[in-house]
This record gives C-alpha cells, structure tokens and sequence, in this order.
C-alpha cells in the first residue's frame, strides 16, 4: 500500500531491533558458554547508561565537543560496566559453576535485584534527561523526518559489533578457546583452554556491548531512570531466545524481527495489543522451531 | 502474701489500663499513597502537607483537647501493594485517611477501607468512577475528576485552538484510559472534531517510533493523551525528532516539573492541564511559606490539594466529636465549609469537593505558565 508509510515502520523497526540486539549480544553469548541466563544483564545496561549519563554531563560542563563527549562517554561506560561484569561473575556466578543450574539463576535475579535497588538509592528514583550525544548533521536534515543521524549510528554500531563478535569468534584463538568452552568446558580444560579467563572475558564483552548499547539508546530516547534495564533486558532475553539463545548471528535476527513484528504491529493494526502480538509471534516460532530461528538444536547427553 | 500478689497485680493492672488509655488519646490521620518508586514525586507532597497541617493543629492544642498522630503507609502507586498498605492503615486503628495518589491504587484501597468503615481523601486520585459509581460513599477528593479534564482539553483543543483533527492517545492505565475515554467521547459528541486515531501505547517501551510516524500519516493537528509524564516525554520527543510539529495537550499527569526538566527543550508550547492556580490566596502563601521554612525548598505536585484535605478531614473530625461516628464525619465533610488553600470547600453528595477545578497550563522558556 502506501510505500513511504511502510518504509517507515520498517526502519523504525530496524532501529527498535537494533536497540534490542546490542543488549541481546549479551544474553546470548554468556548462555552460549556457561548455559546461564544472565538476568542481571538488563542491570549492567542501566549502569552503562547511568555511567555515560555522569561523564557526559561532567565532560559537556568542562566544553568538551559533542563527537569528544560521546566517545569519552562511551569509553567510561563500557570500562565501567566491564568491571560490574567480571566482579558479578566472580561474586555471584562462580562460586555456582558447580551447584545445579536453578541455583546460578536464582543467584542471577538476585543480582538484578540488587543492582537496581543499589543504583536506585546510590542515584535517584526520578527520570533523568539524557543528553542527545549524537549531532544532528545539517545535510542530512531533508532525511531526518524519516530516520534520524542517531538512528543510523544504533544501527550501525549494531551492525559492526555483530561482525567484530563473529570474527572474534571464528578467526581468533580466544574465539577458538570460546567455542571449545562452549561445547564442553571439562574436555576444553583438559586440552589446556583457560576457561576460567574464557567465561571472563565473556562477561566483559557482553557487558561492554551492553554499555556502548546503554549510552546510544538513552541518547536516542532521552530519559533514563533505575528501572530502564529491566524492561529492555526482558525485550532483549525474548530477542535472544528468538534468534536461538547461544548463536550471536541469532540474537540479531531475533531482535530485528521482534521490532518489525511489533514496529508493523503497531503500524497497521493497533499498538494497544503490541506485547500481546510480539509474545503470540514467540510462542508460534517456538512451537515450529523449539531452539528458535538461527539456534542449533542439540542432543541431551546423558 | 496471695493478697499482696492479687494487690499488684490489680496495680499492674490499672497501670497497664491507665497507660493504654493515653496512648490511645490520640486522632490518628492515615496517610496512605506513592512514597517511594517512579511516581514518589506526586505522593510525597502530601505527607509534608499533612505533617505541616498537624503541626499547626498539635501547636494549637490539637483537636478536641486530643494531639493528631500521623500514620504513613507507602504504596507505590500499585494496586496490588494498595491493599496491604489499606489494611495496616486498618490495623492500626486509623479512621480517617489521606490518600491514596495514583487512581488506580485508590482504587483498590478504597475496597478495604469500605469494608473496615474508613474515610479516605485523595487529594489526587481523578478517575471518575471513584465517586461517580457510588460505590465508595466514603471517599472524598479535593480534586476534580478525568472528565472535568478532558472536557477542558477538548473545549480548549476545538474553541481556542481551532484544530479539527485530534489524535488521543493513553498509557492503557486507568488514569490515563479513563481520561483518554471521556476525551474521545467529548470529541465525538462535537461536530467540529473529529477523533482521527484512538489508540492504548506500552508503558515504559523502549521507543514509541511507529506511533509517532501513526500519528503523523493520520494528519493530526493535535494529540490528547492521558498519562504521565515518562512516556509524554518520549512521545513528544520522537514527534519532534521526526520533525512534527504536532501539538501535544495532556492532563496534571504530565504536568510537572519532571515533565520539563525530561524532554528539556521538547517540552516547549507542550499544554497541560491543571488544577487553577491559587497562588493569590493568603492561606496557599502560607501553606507554601511553611513549607519553604521547614523543608527548605517549593512544595511538590498537590501539595495544596494535599493540605487542604487534610484540613477537611480534621475539621470534619472536629466537628463530629471524634472518630466513633463515621456517618457524623460524613456529614461534617458535606455540611461544613472549610477555608483551605484552594478557597472555601465543601463536599457534593458523590463526595467531589465544591469549588476545585482545573485551568490549562503551557511550558514556556522552561516553566508551566498559565494560559488564560
């Protein structure tokens, strides 16, 4: 039908899939290696983005350009949070690894719980501003109305962390060791693979792209409070179990056809049962194909 | 010796009565609504409100020669905490309560308090149904309910406006819903409007995109929408990042200072609708020097609407002899007026209050001014 209308929705959702791949990235890479949902994941996101929140106001005070800000902010967010990442693993994750896999999960919530209860009283509950951290570039202003400069920059960082992780992960010995870890972490220790610095380092790259996700989206968006994670994080768990928990090609997948889904949703028949439909289109998917659209279905070993 | 027993424990006895006894000579004003969570900035007014009221009445001898106690119960603006936080109220002996903020968890508070006997007054809770219904002959508000609003919006929309086509939106909650309702079937009713999209948006959604461009392919000259003020920001700053210029009109949900500080320069020519300003009255000026001298900073959102329930209710207890007689107190509060910061009150038989109402606001440089 009406061609701009649905171009459109199509890349409003691309950028609502994009937002949701960059924190799906997380998800699906630590179930990949230790078969744990990291339900504090949606958390180390909020605090990513409270971090670039800080520094960008402080760095924007001190003068700094726009560009300078935004990387900077980047920067901090993602070291930041990298530490939140590989302090959780090594508190709250752990001292697990050997204990059944309910107890990791319950210790995850836990987790969750905890760091948005922290940065509710460290911080604030009220909403706060976020600075709009990516310019909008004078020659693109007769495109803006359709997609915006900031929408591009979420897509395509979206895009390019997915091919950096998956040549990390094919081409790289540490994407070796990971893939070992991944398929099975007592014969992967016994070919002398360091699995204790591979599920490290696994945290922090999630958390990192977390973070970089963090300070992109709240700049697009605008506010952020405490309980910002919480609500991304579960649009982001449902993206990765989609695409098929553990593939990083899946996640993307996932999320981008979770925002189409809810993007042409909204568009052409309703946003009042927007969830209701994105939820309808999950459980169909699964009933079809269990391990979702891009996940390897694997036999139990028993 | 078996005297001497009986005889104090007779003695510890009366003491234990005698000391019952004074600790229940107090009033106690319950004060049940958001403390804590996204929406504490609506709820916390009011306790400072009431604790600014009693302390003027305690300064003063109290009520009855008995000193006013405060019982604050949060509720996070939920309604399933709603009802424990209505039934600690009740346990704890209170028969006349402050509150609750959000319409929704009134509501539900509202189900134990009708049970238990309890008065309750919101100075916030405007979905219509809590007195229109007449199921809840005990609840009182000092605010005008969602369709004194969303009359104002459309009235404001159709006459000073002039705009044809409006969109309404809501946030699916019963405030917001409920407002959202009477303003579609107020534009309805009009000739001159005409509702060109009605639609339910997900609270606390990552981006509200295909709505916006929704609303752009739809041609609407303005959007209504009934709700608060987290989702109002982003809306209004993805229509004017796309470059709309739609104008956006909502309700006291969104008027707030949360609202401006949030969506910054976005917020610009946003209209909101509000209850009238009072700030020439002589009782506000005090109210609100009061609580510039105690708390050291300007009173938060109904924090007058707040003050003047709480004169209301003790007023009412005042003139009812005490808490005994529910039906008495019910009375006072529709038979005796009260001077309060929102002008003289008294309440209407549905339990609204005579004489409160709403005027529309519009964000200029940074702060809500009053449109006239």
């Amino acid at each position: 039908m009406d061609l701009q209308y649905f171009a459109e929705l199509f890349l409003g959702g691309l950028t609502r899939g994009s937002i949701y791949a960059l924190i799906a990235l997380g998800y699906t890479m630590v179930y990949g290696i230790i078969e744990l949902i990291n339900f504090a994941h949606g958390e180390i996101y909020m605090i990513g983005a409270f971090t670039g929140l800080i520094v960008a106001t402080v760095l924007t005070f001190a003068g700094f350009p726009t560009l300078a800000v935004l990387v900077l902010a980047s920067v901090a967010a993602v070291v930041y949070s990298s530490c939140y990442g590989y302090t959780m693993e090594k508190i709250a994750y752990k001292p697990l690894r050997g204990a059944p896999r309910l107890s990791a999960l319950i210790s995850a919530i836990g987790m969750s719980l905890f760091l948005q209860n922290y940065v509710l009283l460290a911080q604030t509950s009220d909403f706060l501003p976020f600075p709009s951290l990516v310019p909008d570039l004078p020659f693109w202003e007769p495109y803006a109305h359709i997609i915006s400069s900031q929408e591009i920059v979420i897509i395509s960082v979206t895009a390019l962390v997915m091919i950096l992780l998956n040549l990390l992960i094919k081409f790289t010995r540490m994407g070796k060791a990971m893939r070992a870890t991944s398929q099975d972490r007592e014969m992967a220790m016994l070919t002398g693979v360091d699995v204790n610095r591979v599920i490290s380092l696994t945290f922090i790259i999630g958390s990192a792209t977390a973070a970089l996700g963090a300070v992109l989206i709240a700049s697009h968006i605008g506010q952020i409070n405490f309980y910002v994670g919480f609500i991304a994080g579960i649009k982001a768990f449902v993206a990765a179990v989609l695409g098929g928990i553990g593939s990083v090609p899946g996640a993307v997948v996932g999320a981008l056809v979770l925002g189409w889904t809810e993007s042409f949703f909204t568009g052409y028949i309703s946003s009042d049962y927007e969830d209701v439909f994105a939820f309808i289109f999950l459980v169909v998917i699964l009933i079809f194909k269990p391990s979702g659209i891009l996940g390897r279905s694997e036999t139990q070993k028993v | 010796m078996k005297r001497f027993v009986s005889f104090t424990a007779i003695v510890a006895l009366v003491a234990v009565f005698a000391g019952t006894g004074i600790a229940a000579d107090t009033i106690k004003l319950g004060v049940g609504g958001a403390h804590s969570g996204d929406l504490a900035s609506y709820g916390l007014p009011t306790v400072k409100a009431a604790e600014l009221v009693v302390k003027d009445i305690n300064a003063k001898g109290g009520i009855l020669g008995k000193q006013v106690e405060l019982v604050v119960e949060d509720d996070v603006c939920k309604p399933e905490v709603a009802t424990n936080t209505a039934t600690k109220l009740v346990d704890q002996d209170v028969k006349v309560v402050l509150g609750h903020i959000c319409s929704g968890a009134t509501k539900a508070a509202l189900s134990i308090y009708n049970k238990a006997g309890v008065i309750a007054m919101s100075p916030s809770a405007t979905n219509p149904e809590l007195t229109q219904s007449g199921e809840y002959p005990y609840f009182f508000r000092t605010i005008a309910s969602d369709d004194a609003q969303a009359r104002l919006e459309v009235d404001f929309a159709l006459d000073v406006l002039k705009f044809k086509k409006i969109a309404v939106l809501h946030d699916k909650g019963d405030y917001g819903k409920g407002l959202a309702e009477f303003a579609k079937k107020f534009l309805e009713e009009d000739p001159r409007g005409e509702v060109v999209l009605y639609e339910g948006i997900t609270p606390g959604a990552v981006d509200y995109s295909a709505v916006v461009q929704k609303i752009k392919r739809t041609g609407a000259e303005a959007v209504i929408f009934g709700g608060y003020h987290p989702e109002a920001s982003k809306i209004v700053t993805q229509m004017r990042k796309k470059r709309m210029d739609t104008v956006l009109i909502s309700d006291d949900g969104v008027k707030d200072d949360t609202f401006i500080k949030v969506a910054g320069e976005y917020a610009e020519g946003v209209y909101a609708t509000g209850p009238k300003d009072v700030s020439k009255n002589p009782l506000a000026i005090a109210a609100n020097k009061a609580h510039q001298d105690t708390y050291g900073a300007e009173p938060g959102a109904f924090f007058l609407n707040a003050y003047a329930a709480a004169q209301a209710l003790l007023n009412a207890v005042e003139k009812a002899g005490g808490t005994e007689d529910i039906d008495a107190i019910v009375n006072a509060l529709r038979t005796e007026p009260v001077d309060t910061p929102l002008g003289q009150i008294k309440f209407d038989e549905r339990g609204d209050a005579i004489g409160v109402g709403f005027s529309v606001y519009q964000v200029q440089n940074g702060v809500y001014v009053e449109v006239q």
